[in-house]
C-alpha cells in the first residue's frame, strides 16, 4: 500500500486543469448521441430545408447565403443552452459538480472547462456546417469570418450563460424541457434562422431584443454585408451579462 | 455552524472535533444528526454561518486549489457522472494533481478491473463506492474524508475497503468519516465522535466509549452472556445475586450484570449436573450500539 500512496505534489497548473475538463466534457458531449443531433443533424436538417423551400428568397443573397449565418447561430444555441444545460442539469443531480469542486478543479475551473468544451464544439459544428454549406454554394465574404467567428464566441458566452442559469435552479427534468422547448420556439420564431422581417408581425418587434434574434441578425449582417450590427452585440453583452450574474447569484450547487 | 440549505435551517451547534493525521475519526450518529453538514462544512461544501474550521492550518471556505489537492473527498451519493467509465473517470480526476496515484494500481487495489467497461450508471451500490473511494484517493491526499463509506458494500468489499482505510492511516493518512454504523466505528476508528441533534453529545477512542457509562457517568464492566438451550430452565440460585436473567424468547437467555469466572464456573457446573449441552454461548461487552443507544435514548427523550 506504501507503493501506492506518494507525496501529495499540490495540483496540476491551473490551464492544465481546465484543458483537461474542457476535454472531458467535448469527449462526453460528442459521445452523446441526442446532443449530436441536436448540434449537428437538426441544423443540418435545417439548412437543408431553408435551401430547397423558398422561405427566404427575395433578402438579399442566394438562399445559402441568407440560410448559413443563421444555422451557425443555431448550433451556438445547440451547444452552449440546450446541451449544456441539459448535461450541467444533471451532473448537478448527480452531485458531479460538488465532487468536482472538492478537487483542485473547483467551480470555477469547472465553469471554465465547461465553457471551453462549448468552443470547441462549436468549432466542430462550424468545420462541419460550413462544409456542407459550402458543397450547397455558400460563398462567405472572406473578411466576414473574424468578425463572424467573434460573434459566435459571443452567443455562445450568452447562451452559456442562460443555460448555466437554468440548469442551476430547476430541477433537470425541468431543465431538459425548457431549454429543448426553447430551442424550438428560439429556432422557429425566434429570429435566428428566419429573420424578424420574414415573422408574423407582432413577433417582429420583439425578437431583435432576445439573444437568438440578435445573434441570428449579427451573424447575417456580417457574412451577407460585412457589418457588424453594434445594437446586436450591445444586446447580446447585456444578455451575457445579466444570466452570468444572475447564475452567479443563483446557482445551486447541489 | 449554521448552513442554509434551499427553505431548510441545517443547523449544527456546539460541535467541536479535532482530527488528527495518522487517525481515523468517526462521526457517528444516527440519521438526519448533522454528520453530512458538518463534513461538507469541514469541506467548503456548505458555507457555515458561524464558527470557525480549520484545515490543514486553512479555512476550507476559502480555499485554493493547493489545500483542495491536499484532501481526497468521497461524497455520500458519489458525486461520479452516470455515463462515465471507471478508469477514464479516475484518470480524469488523476489529471488535476501534480503527482496523482498509479491508476492502474489503485484499479488492482480495490478491485475495480471486474467492472472496468461498466457505466457508472450501471454499477451496483458497492462497486460504486468502491470507485468513489478511488476517486477520492488518486490525488495521494493528506486528508480523506469519507462519507458512509461502508453504504452498500457486501462483505469482501468491506473487508477491502476496511483493510484500505486502515493501511493509509498506518501510513499517516488523516481519515475522518461518518457512520451510523457502530460496528464499521468499533473496527476502524482510533477516535470517536458520537453527534446527536448538531452537536458532539460524547467523544473518546472505542475504549473509553465502551468503558464507561455516559447515562450515569461511571466505569462500566457489565457483560452479558447469551445461551440457547431447552426452555423453561430456573437457574436463578446458580449464579450471583445481582445479575439480570431473563428468557428473552422460549429457550433463549440472557444474564446481563457483572459476571464473574465464579458465575460462568457456577453456570456451566449447573448445566452439567442437568446434562444440559446449550445450542450456543456467546459472551459480550458492550458494544459501541449500546453506547450510542444509550446516548440518543437520553437525549431525544
Amino acid at each position: 500500500m506504501s507503493k501506492l500512496l506518494s507525496p501529495n505534489a499540490g495540483p496540476a497548473s491551473l490551464p492544465r486543469r481546465i484543458i483537461q475538463q474542457g476535454r472531458y466534457e467535448t469527449i462526453t458531449m460528442l459521445r452523446n448521441g441526442e446532443q449530436l443531433i441536436l448540434a449537428i443533424v437538426l441544423p443540418l436538417m435545417a439548412l437543408v430545408g431553408l435551401v430547397v423551400t423558398p422561405m427566404l428568397d427575395g433578402l438579399g443573397g442566394s438562399r445559402v447565403d441568407v440560410a448559413t449565418p443563421g444555422i451557425l447561430a443555431l448550433c451556438a444555441m445547440s451547444t452552449a443552452f440546450t446541451g449544456q444545460g441539459i448535461a450541467t442539469g444533471f451532473d448537478r443531480r448527480y452531485g458531479v459538480l460538488r465532487f468536482l469542486s472538492t478537487t483542485p478543479l473547483g467551480r470555477g475551473g469547472l465553469i471554465a472547462g465547461k465553457i471551453l468544451a462549448v468552443l470547441v464544439v462549436l468549432f466542430l459544428q462550424v468545420l462541419v456546417v460550413g462544409t456542407i454549406a459550402a458543397l450547397l454554394g455558400w460563398q462567405p465574404r472572406p473578411e466576414a469570418w473574424l468578425p463572424g467567428l467573434g460573434l459566435l464566441v459571443l452567443g455562445a458566452a450568452a447562451f452559456t450563460a442562460l443555460g448555466l442559469l437554468v440548469a442551476g435552479t430547476v430541477r433537470p427534468e425541468a431543465t431538459l424541457a425548457i431549454t429543448n422547448l426553447l430551442w424550438i420556439l428560439l429556432g422557429a420564431l425566434g429570429g435566428i434562422v428566419v429573420p424578424a422581417d420574414r415573422l408574423p408581425g407582432p413577433l417582429q418587434g420583439i425578437v431583435q431584443f432576445l439573444p437568438s434574434g440578435a445573434l441570428g441578425q449579427a451573424l447575417r449582417d456580417a457574412f451577407l454585408l460585412g457589418t457588424v450590427p453594434f445594437p446586436a452585440v450591445l444586446i447580446l453583452l447585456l444578455w451575457t451579462v445579466l444570466a452570468g450574474a444572475a447564475a452567479i447569484r443563483w446557482f445551486k450547487w447541489n | 455552524m449554521a448552513s442554509l440549505d434551499g427553505k431548510m435551517l441545517r443547523v449544527v451547534s456546539g460541535l467541536s472535533l479535532v482530527a488528527e493525521r495518522g487517525q481515523v475519526t468517526a462521526l457517528l450518529g444516527a440519521n438526519g444528526a448533522g454528520k453530512t453538514t458538518t463534513l461538507e462544512c469541514a469541506q467548503g461544501l456548505q458555507k457555515r454561518t458561524a464558527g470557525s474550521i480549520s484545515l490543514l492550518g486553512a479555512d476550507p471556505d476559502t480555499a485554493g486549489a493547493d489545500l483542495r489537492s491536499r484532501v481526497g473527498v468521497m461524497l455520500q451519493d458519489g458525486g461520479l457522472p452516470p455515463s462515465a467509465r471507471p478508469i477514464p473517470l479516475l484518470r480524469h480526476v488523476a489529471g488535476m494533481y501534480q503527482n496523482p496515484m498509479d491508476v492502474d494500481a489503485l484499479v488492482e487495489r480495490l478491485g475495480i478491473g471486474q467492472f472496468s467497461r461498466t457505466n457508472v450508471r450501471r454499477l451496483s451500490g458497492g462497486q460504486k463506492q468502491r470507485l468513489a473511494l478511488a476517486a477520492a484517493l488518486v490525488g495521494n491526499p493528506e486528508i480523506l474524508f469519507l462519507d458512509e463509506p461502508s453504504a452498500g458494500l457486501d462483505p469482501q468489499s468491506r473487508q477491502m475497503v476496511f483493510e484500505l482505510i486502515a493501511e493509509l492511516r498506518d501510513a499517516g493518512m488523516g481519515i475522518v468519516l461518518t457512520t451510523h454504523l457502530m460496528d464499521d466505528a468499533e473496527r476502524l476508528a482510533d477516535y470517536v465522535y458520537i453527534i446527536d441533534g448538531g452537536h458532539n453529545v460524547v467523544e473518546g477512542t472505542v475504549a473509553e466509549l465502551l468503558q464507561h457509562d455516559h447515562a450515569a457517568d461511571t466505569a462500566i464492566t457489565d457483560r452479558t452472556l447469551y445461551f440457547d438451550a431447552p426452555c423453561g430452565l430456573d437457574f436463578a440460585g446458580a449464579v450471583g445475586a445481582g445479575l439480570d436473567l431473563s428468557e428473552t424468547r422460549p429457550g433463549s437467555y440472557s444474564i446481563t450484570g457483572q459476571i464473574t469466572p465464579q458465575d460462568l464456573a457456577a453456570l456451566t457446573a449447573w448445566w452439567a449436573e442437568r446434562n444440559i449441552m446449550p445450542a450456543s454461548l456467546r459472551l459480550e461487552a458492550r458494544s459501541l450500539e449500546d453506547v450510542f443507544l444509550d446516548i440518543s435514548g437520553r437525549n431525544l427523550r
